[in-house]
């Protein structure tokens, strides 16, 4: 079996030895440098751009304003609202106004500081409270329901509300965001670091006013992506592309890092307001939610980060009587973008807060409100009208409240904390019920191309990109597994629009359910041409050929698979295949908020205990346990990697990574000496990380497998509500933190329990 | 036209008159091609451009981690250069951190693994296994890190691979004395360099670089003519007298910490904590105290301490209270072609804590890092020096809590009473590591740490340290 095997990272060795190219790492004869003159204001009009300056700096080649663009001046992902370089406008501190051309990275650098442009500043709408007071909004206000919630909450037992606010996230991709570009003979090759290679073909095409078909692009790895590599590598590959068809010569760009955390979107902050009903167990009776994404001032990809917040509102909870409202707001800030859970974990944490809620309200356990929360039978609707046929949430929990020991150990931090007058500690259970695949259907397709030469050596390509998730090794691993050879056999080959065409964007963790059946379906469909030839070489039936062990086999015949190769090419068979694959059952109106956006859920749970320090704030991640269901896993190590990094990447987004702009707009934490993302000893001292041995994909997916990147980063949510309970041991109060639980909003929490306010 | 001369992965180089602020990494990888070592943050944040360097030092080759990032090519000469291309056998056989970091699935993305390669390799040759601190200065956005720390822990058990020599003999050999390139002036002796500093008191100083490459590779800025004053040996000493302990100058923070281990434990706590293994590696004392940052850590402690910086100007020298020196914002006690020489630590009890408070333990830039010296006969407090960073537009002291305290019996209501001095001492500004309330509250808080510490030592009143374990 190639499946199921913890095979390590295919690229594993080039990383340790410095070989394994990044973009920025192709080499390339006598290229350009580009890079942008940015805004230095949240809005204004445009009254003056004046380059003389920026021209006469040493190394300046070219400079251009959207008026020296060839067509299209768009780099946007969904509405055409967003100029590579500004026109007339500009919409945010950090907008691109002019793009330098020069010898060096760092002459173009310098240049790009040096532009004259005058301002005539108009209002900047900045927060929430901004866009909410000037009506400013993308889409009229969302709205998912299910039963009568006003009538539930009118009689419910008990009542609460509350509002949360819930901080962004920069990606922090070690490799900042970076493309180039070579003209060929009148078309293009772009090398990008980009999860959406097709997309960045279809901007460059619209950028040149060429067809798609005169542009290339290809990407072996970025490192890595998080979601940030979405749509926003879109510019750099635009202004790439356009100069060196300009200039007829290489060009490349890449963002400093200071630049890309100016530029690049982030996860949407969110705020979060609930009044919820609730019957003397803690059982919901009725769950009003209004969510209020802050998009950023273009659309990008926001909607649908919005809709998923709303479609995880619910999480692992039967909510009986619900309305989700859900506002888009447009405001004068990075447009926020695709990251690591796309909304999922904003519309989690608010219900997870309710839960806490509930039972801090209630005086019992918040793990009793999950679990008499949790969906079951006859409580299996979600509030988008899809019934749950999956869940697995009370077995996984059962399991894990065994493994972590929850029970003994609440009661020793309860007992530590009486005896510890300065420290306390916390502890939290919460669990993950994530739905799978794209929201907008048409996206859920992926396709394959398969070779197999003469010799049985393996070309495998696919539409899915690798930015350190394994995919790639995932994918070879089904290749191997469907022609019974061995890994080294099949050679994993940069993603290629060229190869394979019109890809979704490697986004939603469907990277391994698309492509594995893509691949599996090209794969299949060269097996059977082979079986055939076999069959008619030992005078058997199809059936009767097995591959395995690198050998083909039927009724004591038996060759190698490479023998079968050169024999089949010999006999002219075809020995090249395409695969395709779209997710069958789902059908979804976003606008009734009705239908089956989902194919199937991934499930999993974390408990999480803490220590803060109460004089200070300071707090620490002591211990993590997580159990998660991928199902039959395609690769364990691999699987364990991305729930170990998403748990950790997720405690950061709830405690240290704070984003910080100030009145003007201008965003402050814009290098890692400010924003700071975990370092190796914020890791849990103890993390103990185990795949749920008894999953296995209801749903016909690759090998029975789930998909995997997305999912366990709610989990870091338990650190939170860790967190928060650490904070409730120092009082009688609630302590409803907002998001990020800083040293300062711990302590702040942490005085407002002993009635102290500053 | 002078030239400069290193190793690179065993190789000889000689470069004639290299732009002196160009950075190691920018050279790596845009002359030599050389694209293992990685560009991530390009300000010594992120630990992706990691490599190890190896210097001569009292004969010894001593080997140390750091961001090539932020390291200009000057600060090279007569060093052994080693990146991730070159740390496998000649034959292709990898190191036992690299066969471990792909063992334990250590990589996923890849982007960080070279600099986390070089951070363990560095920690493999020294044979340090305390990997929290060795690998703090390496950022990874795709593990969590436990599997790179298995790894780490893996391959500490494997022996030095043999095909790695010693290239002490070769590295002596390049020596030589003073070097003066195209805007930059490298001077051997201490005396060269106090005269020549007088004569070019508009030169950039340059000791390990950790704030003053941000200045070239953030805000774009022209540094030349620059000195590099880090082969002066006579700035790099610490001597031990009968009153106390006198630190060079140019002794990096690293050693620093190693000298305060058994004087100050929590001094060497707080510097464990101090930027990462990289940063401390480069970072000079005298730096961290002449650039006058209102956030510099180490001035803090130093002032409870009451230390005494000596500062000199061609020959001629004085001395001045660390408290004293920084004047106010940007602006310290520091006449044109006078530069700071050593500082003096008086011998006395050890009553010092050190609280540094940060957004993330480890490599961040203090909020607030308190000091407390005090000390308590007979159940009356006799003396206090409390000075503080992140406070004031300098590192200050609280002379209003001290004199609330001096005095008083050492007890909790006193503490409390002094609190109330701390707004009279202090007005912090808010930013984004902290507001204006938060520091004030927690300054005060600090202070009650302290009392907590002293009276009840057997209270847990620290997440992360508490001296030196």
């Amino acid at each position: 079996m190639s499946v199921a095997k913890p095979n390590p990272h295919d690229s594993g060795l080039a990383h340790v030895s410095g070989v394994a190219r990044y973009t920025d790492d192709m080499p390339m004869a006598d290229p350009v440098h580009l890079a942008f003159g940015l805004s230095t204001v949240a809005h204004a009009k445009l009254t003056s751009v004046n380059l003389d300056v920026v021209r006469a700096a040493d190394g300046v080649i070219d400079v251009l304003i959207a008026a020296d663009l060839p067509a299209e001046n768009d780099v946007s992902p969904s509405a055409h609202d967003e100029p590579m370089l500004a026109t007339g406008k500009v919409h945010f501190v950090g907008q691109p106004i002019f793009l330098v051309v020069a010898t060096t990275h760092r002459a173009a650098r310098m240049a790009a500081q040096l532009g004259q442009i005058k301002y005539e500043k108009l209002p900047a709408l900045l927060t929430i409270d901004d866009a909410m007071a000037a009506d400013s909004k993308f889409e009229d206000a969302m709205t998912f329901q299910n039963g009568d919630a006003d009538g539930a909450m009118t009689s419910s037992d008990n009542q609460i509300e509350g509002s949360m606010e819930v901080g962004g996230q920069e990606h922090f991709y070690l490799e900042s965001q970076a493309a180039s570009a070579q003209p060929n003979e009148g078309d293009v090759l772009v090398h990008s670091s980009t999860q959406h290679p097709t997309e960045i073909q279809h901007k460059v095409a619209e950028a040149l006013g060429v067809p798609m078909n005169a542009v290339r692009v290809e990407i072996r790895r970025m490192g890595g992506g998080f979601g940030g590599k979405e749509s926003q590598g879109n510019s750099l590959a635009v202004a790439c592309a356009v100069i060196a068809m300009r200039l007829n010569r290489p060009a490349k760009m890449r963002y400093d890092r200071d630049d890309d955390m100016i530029i690049t979107g982030k996860r949407h902050d969110f705020r979060i307001n609930y009044r919820v009903g609730f019957d003397n167990s803690g059982r919901l009776q009725s769950v009003l939610f209004e969510q209020f994404a802050k998009c950023g001032w273009a659309m990008d990809l926001s909607l649908p980060v919005a809709d998923r917040a709303m479609l995880h509102a619910d999480n692992a909870y039967y909510l009986p009587n619900v309305r989700i409202l859900s506002h888009r707001l447009k405001t004068n800030t990075v447009s926020n973008t695709a990251y690591r859970g796309f909304g999922g974990p904003q519309g989690v944490i608010g219900i997870e807060r309710v839960m806490d809620h509930i039972a801090y309200t209630l005086g019992i356990d918040p793990l009793e409100v999950r679990r008499i929360n949790y969906y079951g039978e006859g409580r299996d609707q979600t509030p988008y009208h899809m019934t749950i046929e999956d869940n697995v949430m009370p077995e996984i929990t059962d399991e894990l409240v065994i493994a972590s020991d929850y029970v003994e150990r609440r009661a020793e931090i309860a007992a530590f904390n009486a005896q510890s007058p300065i420290l306390k500690r916390g502890i939290a259970l919460t669990p993950i019920k994530f739905g799978i695949s794209f929201t907008l259907t048409h996206l859920n397709q992926a396709g394959a191309l398969v070779h197999v030469y003469s010799d049985g050596s393996i070309h495998l390509n696919h539409g899915g990109t690798e930015m350190g998730q394994g995919l790639f090794t995932k994918v070879a691993q089904v290749a191997a597994q469907v022609f019974g050879v061995g890994l080294d056999m099949v050679k994993i080959t940069a993603t290629d629009t060229a190869k394979v065409p019109n890809t979704s964007a490697t986004a939603a963790s469907s990277g391994a359910d698309l492509n594995g059946m893509a691949c599996k379906a090209a794969c299949e469909t060269l097996r059977e041409r082979l079986s055939n030839f076999a069959a008619q070489l030992w005078q058997t039936t199809p059936d009767k050929i097995s591959f395995t062990g690198g050998m083909v086999n039927s009724n004591g015949n038996s060759m190698t698979f490479a023998e079968l190769a050169a024999a089949a090419y010999g006999a002219r068979v075809q020995l090249s295949a395409t695969g395709f694959y779209k997710t069958p059952k789902i059908k979804w109106d976003r606008f009734a908020g009705k239908g089956r956006p989902f194919l199937y859920f991934s499930y999993g749970a974390a408990v999480t205990e803490v220590v803060i320090d109460t004089l200070t704030g300071e707090n620490r991640i002591l211990r993590a346990d997580i159990l998660h269901d991928v199902g039959r896993s395609l690769n364990p190590a691999l699987d364990i990697g991305q729930i170990e990094g998403a748990y950790v990447q997720a405690a950061g987004w709830l405690t240290t990574e704070e984003l910080v702009w100030d009145d003007k707009g201008r965003h402050l934490t814009h290098a890692p000496s400010t924003y700071k993302i975990p370092a190796c000893s914020d890791r849990p001292k103890e993390f103990n990380v185990k795949l749920w041995e008894r999953g296995e994909n209801v749903e016909d997916t690759i090998y029975k497998s789930k998909a995997v990147g997305e999912p366990p980063f709610n989990l870091g949510i338990s650190a939170f509500m860790a967190l928060s309970d650490a904070v409730a041991a120092c009082g009688d109060a609630y302590p409803d933190m907002d998001t990020p639980a800083t040293a300062e909003r711990v302590l702040k929490a942490v005085d407002m329990e002993k009635g102290i306010t500053w | 036209m002078g030239q400069i001369r290193f190793l690179l992965n065993g190789v000889d180089v000689i470069l004639d008159d290299p732009n002196p602020t160009e950075t190691l990494l920018d050279y790596l990888r845009e002359n030599r091609k050389l694209t293992g070592t990685k560009e991530g943050c390009n300000e010594g944040d992120c630990g992706a451009c990691t490599v190890s360097v190896a210097a001569l030092e009292g004969g010894r080759l001593i080997h140390r981690a750091l961001n090539a990032c932020i390291l200009f090519l000057p600060q090279i000469h007569g060093k052994s250069i080693r990146t991730v291309e070159g740390i496998s056998a000649p034959d292709g056989r990898l190191h036992p951190v690299q066969t471990a970091m792909v063992k334990f699935h250590g990589s996923q993305c890849g982007f960080c693994t070279p600099g986390f390669i070089m951070s363990m390799y560095t920690a493999h040759r020294d044979g340090r296994q305390d990997f929290d601190d060795v690998l703090a200065g390496n950022l990874c956005r795709c593990t969590g890190y436990a599997p790179i720390i298995r790894a780490a822990e893996t391959a500490s058990k494997q022996p030095q691979p043999d095909w790695l020599t010693d290239e002490a003999e070769r590295l002596q050999a390049m020596a030589g004395g003073d070097i003066t390139l195209d805007g930059a002036f490298l001077p051997v002796t201490l005396d060269s360099f106090a005269d020549w500093y007088v004569e070019n008191p508009d030169a950039t100083i340059i000791g390990g670089a950790t704030d003053l490459g941000l200045w070239v590779t953030k805000l774009m800025r022209n540094l030349l003519p620059t000195v590099f004053i880090h082969r002066l040996q006579d700035l790099q000493t610490i001597e031990i007298t009968e009153d106390g302990i006198r630190i060079g100058a140019g002794v990096t923070v690293a050693r620093v910490r190693g000298a305060m281990v058994d004087r100050h434990a929590d001094f060497a706590e707080m510097l464990r904590r101090y930027g990462s293994v990289q940063v401390r590696n480069s970072a000079t004392i005298g730096g961290n105290i002449a650039n006058g940052s209102p956030i510099g850590d180490t001035p803090p402690p130093l002032i409870a301490l009451g230390t005494t910086l000596t500062l000199r100007r061609g020959s001629k020298r004085r001395e001045v209270l660390l408290e004293d020196f920084f004047v106010a914002y940007g602006k310290q006690n520091r006449q044109a072609g006078e530069f700071v020489e050593s500082l003096f630590i008086p011998n006395q009890p050890d009553t010092l804590a050190c609280y540094k408070i940060s957004k993330r333990f480890d490599q961040d830039i203090s909020a607030l890092c308190g000091a407390f010296n005090i000390t308590v006969e007979n159940g009356m407090v006799t003396t206090a020096c409390i000075a503080f960073g992140g406070m004031a537009a300098t590192p200050k002291r609280s002379a209003k809590v001290e004199a609330a305290l001096v005095g008083q019996p050492w007890t909790e209501a006193s503490v409390n009473t002094a609190c109330d001095a701390f707004a009279e001492d202090f007005t912090p500004l808010s930013d984004v590591r902290g507001s204006s309330d938060y520091r004030l509250r927690t300054a005060k808080n600090l202070l009650r740490r302290y009392f907590h510490e002293s009276t009840n030592p057997l209270t847990e009143t620290r997440i992360v340290g508490r001296g030196v374990a």
